[in-house]
């Protein structure tokens, strides 16, 4: 029987980039700051998952200004949501693989 | 990779689409006791209209009549002004201390929509309110409220738990009633927000505060 962990996103393999998925499949859009109070991340290690999101095409960001303020959102591509789902699929087939080993 | 890890990262993912984009923080307790509120005042409301043969359908409005010299208009008035601000202020007390326990900001991103969305049939259904109120249409508090409040709920369940919603129908529903029944107002309106209030309090209390 093949392992299937091929199919695993090496995008996804850091939990903090998994989890910054996981609130913009379930949000239209979220922006910076709230983001970084949710996972309880620091400033410059969101910024650098995000980085790589968006190099994977997976995150689109939207920089704007509410008064003087900057204010950076972001939300989730058609690729990016597919990508999630599929790497979804995968952790559960990996689950269902490894119960069946047992 | 570790099934462990996997089943980590799962739970994870769950627990942060929900805490992301809904306000799980009401708390149960706090729809119990604004429940309570609501009857106590509405018994004090009863008592205060339906000594001897008075119906608030009969406040005299003779020339010169003004609604706010009215003593027992003011009296109602006051009555519901305590019975909200001690329920607002037990919801945002016992919220901000499940809050707390939640790891969610009290006012966050997600509470703030929920606010929102709750706030503009409020404000709507109680600007109306108070026009019809000072020209003499009495009738128009209890469904009208009843109904502006399921509305507001409705509008808001899409933040927080889709329990709300029920609550939602069901004041939707009580206040079209209590339209239907003109004089049974106070009835109606303990129902909607005394009992109805208890009612959803308990369940969400065992449901999610314990």
């Amino acid at each position: 029987m093949k392992v299937p962990f091929d199919k695993l996103d090496k995008a996804f393999e850091n939990r903090v980039r998994l989890q910054i998925m996981s609130v913009l499949v379930a949000n239209q859009r979220y922006d910076f700051n709230s983001l970084k109070e949710l996972l309880d991340v620091t400033d410059g290690n969101l910024a650098s998952h995000l980085k790589a999101l968006e190099k994977e095409e997976y995150i689109l960001v939207n920089k704007s200004f509410l008064g003087r303020k900057p204010n950076t959102n972001y939300e989730a591509t058609a690729a990016g949501k597919q990508a999630f789902k599929n790497h979804l699929d995968a952790l559960e087939k990996l689950i269902s693989f490894q119960q069946n080993i047992k | 990779m570790e099934n462990n890890e996997i089943q980590n990262d799962l739970a994870s993912i769950r627990n942060l689409m929900e805490r992301s984009s809904k306000f799980i923080s009401l708390s149960g307790l706090s729809g119990v006791l604004a429940g309570v509120y609501a009857l106590v005042g509405a018994a004090l409301a009863y008592n205060l209209l339906y000594k001897g043969d008075w119906r608030i359908y009969i406040i005299p409005t003779e020339s010169g009549f003004s609604l706010f010299n009215n003593s027992i208009v003011v009296q109602l008035l006051l009555i519901a002004a305590v019975v909200l601000v001690l329920s607002v202020g037990t919801g945002v007390y016992l919220s901000y201390k499940k809050a707390k326990r939640n790891g969610q900001p009290l006012l966050g991103r997600v509470s703030r929509e929920l606010l929102f969305n709750m706030n503009v049939p409020l404000l709507a259904g109680g600007g109306l309110m108070l026009i019809l109120l000072y020209r003499g249409y009495f009738g128009i508090i209890a469904p009208a409220s009843l109904i502006f409040y399921g509305l507001a709920l409705i509008g808001a369940s899409n933040f927080t738990f889709t329990d709300v919603k029920f609550l939602g129908l069901c004041e939707v529903i009580l206040g079209l009633l209590a339209a239907c029944f003109p004089g049974y107002g106070l009835v109606f309106w303990a129902l909607g927000f005394g009992v109805l209030h208890i009612v959803y309090g308990s369940v969400m209390y065992f449901k999610y505060d314990r």
